[in-house]
C-alpha cells in the first residue's frame, strides 16, 4: 500500500498497463518531455521511449483519428486530450468513427482505444478549462464512459479501460488530480468490471448519487446529514455509459428518495437519464421525486463565479431537505 | 503611407550568421526569411521589400511594444501572486504583433488568438480587458465592432475560420477592408485551420494569416509538429506564403502591408510566417525548463525585438530623455492597472443569464429565479 494522489495513481496505472502489454501506446499533446499539462504521463517517455509515448501535433481529431487507425493495426492507443473544452474537434472521430467501428463491421473490428479527458470545474481557470462535456458523449451507443472519484479507483479504472476491447473515455476529475490522496495497492489485480457502480456509504433514508468530482461533495453532505440524524446512502456510478442499473435501482428502492448530482448542465444530462429510469422502474418504491443538483443551463461561467455554478454541499442539502419533506 | 522622414537603408552586405540560424537568409528548408533590420540593428537590403515606417511611426510602435511588455510582466506577477487565473506571456513577440497591426487601417478587422495584448493596446483598448479575462471576471469584454478587435480565442485555431468568413462578408459587401487572422505555429496542425486556409483561397477572401511561429506548441518544437513549414504550405493552398523575421518590426510591417494591399485589390489571402520566440512560458502553468535549453533562450533573448528597435531609434536620434520618460510612463500605467485589476469584481451569476439567449426563454427565467432565491437564502443566513 502506498499513498498516492489521483494524478500519481493514474500515472501508476498507465505505467502498469504499458508494462503489461507492449502494444499499448500513448499519444497526445505535450505528453512526452513535458509529461502532459497535468504531468499524468510524467516519466513515461523516459521509461517507454518516444515510439510508445508520442508527442502529437496540436490536433485533437488527429490524435483520436490516428489512434483509431493504430487500433486497427493491433495497437492499444491511450489518447490524452488536454482539457474538456478542447475535445470537440475530435467529436466526429469519437461519435461517428470510434463508437461505431464494431457495429459497422458486425463485430469484426473492435476499437480498443482509451481517451483520457480531464474534466470538471472549480479549478479557477479560464474559458474551456472547467467544463463537463459528458452529456455530449453519453447518448452515443458504442462508447464506454467511466470516471474515478478516488486514487485507487483511478488506478483500477485506467487499467481496466486499457484492457477493455471497447473504446473507453476516461473522464478524469482534474480538481482532484493533486488534491486528493489515498491508499493504493499497486500489486492488486485490476480485474473488476468496468461498468459497476459502488455504494460508498450505506444509508437508509435517502440516496445521494453522482460520479467523479461530485463524490467528495456528496460524501460531505452525507456526513452533515448524519450529524443531523439522517441516514444517507451514497452511490458512486463510476461508469456513466453504460450505467449499472442494478445497483442504482437497488439503492433507490431501498431508500425511496434519490438526489442526483453532476457539474454538467441540468438539461439532458446524466441526471435526467437517472431520474427517468428510476421513476420508470422504481415508481412504487419512491417517497419523493428524484431531484437533480447540477450545473446551470448556461455556458460555464468565468471562474470568479464558478462556485455558484458547480453544485455545493449546501445545494445538495437543500435538495435533500426537499426530498425528505415529501 | 506618406513618409515625411522615411528611413533610407544603408547596405551592409550579406548575412554571416551560422547556417542553422533561421535569420541567416537561407534556413535549412530553403525558404527565405525577409529581414530589413538585423538583431544588431543593422539595416538589410531586400529585393522585394523595403522599410515603410517613419521615425515617428517607429517611436509610436516601440511605445506600444514597451508598454505592453511592462503589462505582460505585470500579468505574470499578478498570476504568481494569486490574482489571476492564468497569464499567457507574449514577451518576445511584440514586433510580430505590432509590425502586423500597424500595417493595417484602423477599420480592418483583427481576429486574435490569446496572446495579442500589444495588438489590443494598439487599437486603443484599455488593456484591463485582457486582465478581466485572465482574472476570471468575464470571458470577453471589449467592444469588438468599435475597435475592430475580435475576442480572444482559446480553442486553438477556431478563430481562423471566422476570420475567413468575415472576409467573405467584406467581399460580398464590395468593401476594401482586410482581415488579420492571428494564429501560432501549433494551430497550423488543427483541421479547422487548414479548412480556413482553403476557404480563404477558394473565395479569395481578403485575409492575412499571421502565423506567429514562436517555435513551440507548449512543449513541442516545430520540428515535431510539421515537416512542411507554414510559409511553404501556403502555396499548396493556392496563396502566397512569406516568411519574415518576426522580431524585425520593419520587415513584418512591410510584408503585411504588401499582403494587405493585395487583399484590398481583390487578389486574395496571404500567409505570413513570422519567425519569433516566446521568451517566457506558454502560460504561467507551464515549465519550459522541461523542454528547452537556457542556451536556446539566451540566443533568442539576443534577438529581442525591443532591444533592436530601441537601438535603431537611438541611432536615428531619439534621446535618452524620451526612453526615460517612456519607462516612467510604463511604471505609471502598470501601477494604475494593477490597482484596477485588484478592484475588479465579477458580475453575479444570475446576471449571466442575460447572455445565454437573445430572445426570452421561460425555462431560463425560471432557473434564474431559483438560483437568485437560493443565493438570497444563503446571504440571509
Amino acid at each position: 500500500m502506498v499513498q498516492l494522489t489521483m494524478a500519481k495513481a493514474i500515472t501508476a496505472g498507465l505505467t502498469r498497463a504499458m508494462d503489461g502489454n507492449e502494444h499499448v501506446v500513448t499519444i497526445g499533446q505535450d505528453i512526452g518531455r513535458l509529461g502532459g499539462v497535468f504531468r499524468i504521463t510524467d516519466g513515461l517517455q523516459e521509461r517507454f521511449g518516444a515510439r510508445r509515448v508520442m508527442d502529437s501535433p496540436l490536433a485533437e481529431a488527429g490524435i483520436v483519428g490516428t489512434a483509431l487507425g493504430m487500433a486497427q493495426r493491433g495497437y492499444v492507443p491511450v489518447c490524452e486530450i488536454q482539457f474538456d473544452g478542447f475535445v470537440f474537434p475530435a467529436f466526429d472521430q469519437i461519435v461517428n468513427q470510434v463508437s461505431r467501428l464494431r457495429f459497422r463491421t458486425q463485430g469484426r473490428i473492435t476499437a480498443p482505444i482509451v481517451i483520457r479527458l480531464p474534466y470538471g470545474g472549480n479549478v479557477g481557470s479560464i474559458e474551456h478549462h472547467g467544463e463537463s462535456p459528458e452529456a455530449y458523449f453519453t447518448p452515443t451507443p458504442g462508447l464506454r464512459i467511466v470516471t474515478p472519484s478516488t486514487p485507487v479507483d483511478a488506478y483500477e479504472l485506467i487499467q481496466q479501460a486499457v484492457a477493455s476491447p471497447d473504446p473507453v473515455i476516461v473522464l478524469e476529475p482534474k480538481r482532484l488530480y493533486h488534491s486528493l490522496k489515498g491508499e493504493v495497492d499497486l500489486d492488486a489485480p485490476a480485474s473488476g468490471e468496468l461498468d459497476r457502480a459502488r455504494v460508498v456509504r450505506l444509508g437508509t433514508e435517502i440516496t445521494l448519487m453522482g460520479y467523479g468530482p461530485m463524490m467528495s461533495t456528496l460524501l460531505s453532505a452525507a456526513k452533515v446529514l448524519a450529524d443531523e440524524g439522517h441516514s444517507a446512502e451514497v452511490v458512486d456510478l463510476r461508469s456513466i455509459a453504460p450505467i449499472d442499473w442494478v445497483t442504482v435501482e437497488a439503492s433507490a428502492r431501498k431508500t425511496g428518495r434519490v438526489v442526483v448530482a453532476h457539474e454538467a448542465p441540468r438539461t439532458s444530462g446524466v441526471g435526467a437519464e437517472l431520474a427517468a429510469r428510476i421513476q420508470e422502474r422504481c415508481f412504487f418504491a419512491l417517497e419523493a421525486p428524484v431531484l437533480r443538483v447540477t450545473g446551470l443551463d448556461m455556458p460555464y461561467p468565468p471562474s470568479r463565479v464558478e462556485t455558484d455554478y458547480v453544485p455545493s454541499v449546501d445545494r445538495v442539502l437543500q435538495a435533500v431537505d426537499r426530498a425528505l419533506a415529501y | 503611407m506618406t513618409a515625411t522622414n522615411a528611413w533610407t537603408p544603408r547596405i551592409v552586405g550579406p548575412a554571416s550568421e551560422p547556417p542553422d540560424d533561421p535569420f541567416a537568409g537561407e534556413p535549412a528548408d530553403g525558404i527565405e526569411t525577409v529581414q530589413l533590420l538585423d538583431p544588431d540593428a543593422r539595416p538589410r537590403r531586400h529585393h522585394t521589400y523595403s522599410p515603410q515606417l517613419t521615425v515617428d511611426e517607429v517611436r509610436e510602435a516601440y511605445r506600444t511594444m514597451f508598454l505592453s511588455r511592462r503589462l505582460d510582466t505585470e500579468g505574470t506577477n499578478l498570476q504568481r501572486q494569486g490574482q489571476l487565473a492564468l497569464w499567457a506571456p507574449a514577451k518576445g513577440q511584440e514586433a510580430a504583433q505590432i509590425g502586423a497591426i500597424s500595417a493595417l487601417r484602423a477599420t480592418d478587422m483583427v481576429y486574435p488568438s490569446y496572446r495579442e495584448l500589444s495588438m489590443v493596446m494598439h487599437r486603443g483598448l484599455d488593456p484591463i480587458g485582457v486582465f478581466q479575462i485572465m482574472r476570471g471576471i468575464t470571458h470577453a469584454t471589449w467592444d469588438v465592432e468599435a475597435h475592430r478587435m475580435g475576442v480572444f480565442a482559446f480553442v486553438v485555431g477556431a478563430q481562423t475560420l471566422q476570420a475567413v468568413g468575415y472576409g467573405m462578408g467584406i467581399t460580398l459587401d464590395g468593401s476594401d477592408e482586410v482581415v488579420l487572422a492571428c494564429l501560432g505555429d501549433g494551430a497550423t496542425s488543427e483541421g479547422h485551420v487548414n479548412e480556413a486556409l482553403n476557404f480563404a483561397a477558394v473565395y479569395r477572401a481578403p485575409v492575412i494569416f499571421l502565423v506567429q511561429n514562436n517555435q513551440y506548441a507548449i512543449s513541442v518544437p516545430t520540428a515535431q509538429q510539421f515537416r512542411g513549414a507554414p510559409a511553404a504550405r501556403a502555396a499548396g493552398f493556392g496563396m502566397p506564403g512569406v516568411r519574415v523575421d518576426g522580431n524585425d518590426l520593419f520587415a513584418v510591417h512591410a510584408v503585411v502591408a504588401e499582403a494587405a494591399a493585395r487583399a484590398r485589390a481583390g487578389e486574395g489571402p496571404t500567409l505570413v510566417e513570422a519567425m519569433t520566440y516566446r521568451i517566457g512560458a506558454h502560460t504561467t502553468a507551464d515549465d519550459p525548463t522541461r523542454y528547452r535549453t537556457r542556451a536556446e533562450e539566451d540566443l533568442w533573448v539576443g534577438r529581442d525585438p525591443l532591444v533592436r528597435t530601441e537601438r535603431w531609434l537611438r541611432e536615428q536620434g531619439t534621446t535618452d530623455d524620451w526612453f526615460t520618460g517612456l519607462a516612467a510612463e510604463a511604471d505609471e500605467v502598470a501601477t494604475d492597472l494593477r490597482a484596477r485589476v485588484l478592484a475588479l469584481e465579477p458580475q453575479g451569476i444570475t446576471d449571466l443569464y442575460d447572455f445565454v439567449l437573445a430572445e426570452p426563454s421561460a425555462a431560463l427565467a425560471e432557473e434564474r429565479e431559483q438560483v437568485a432565491a437560493y443565493i438570497a437564502g444563503l446571504e440571509g443566513r
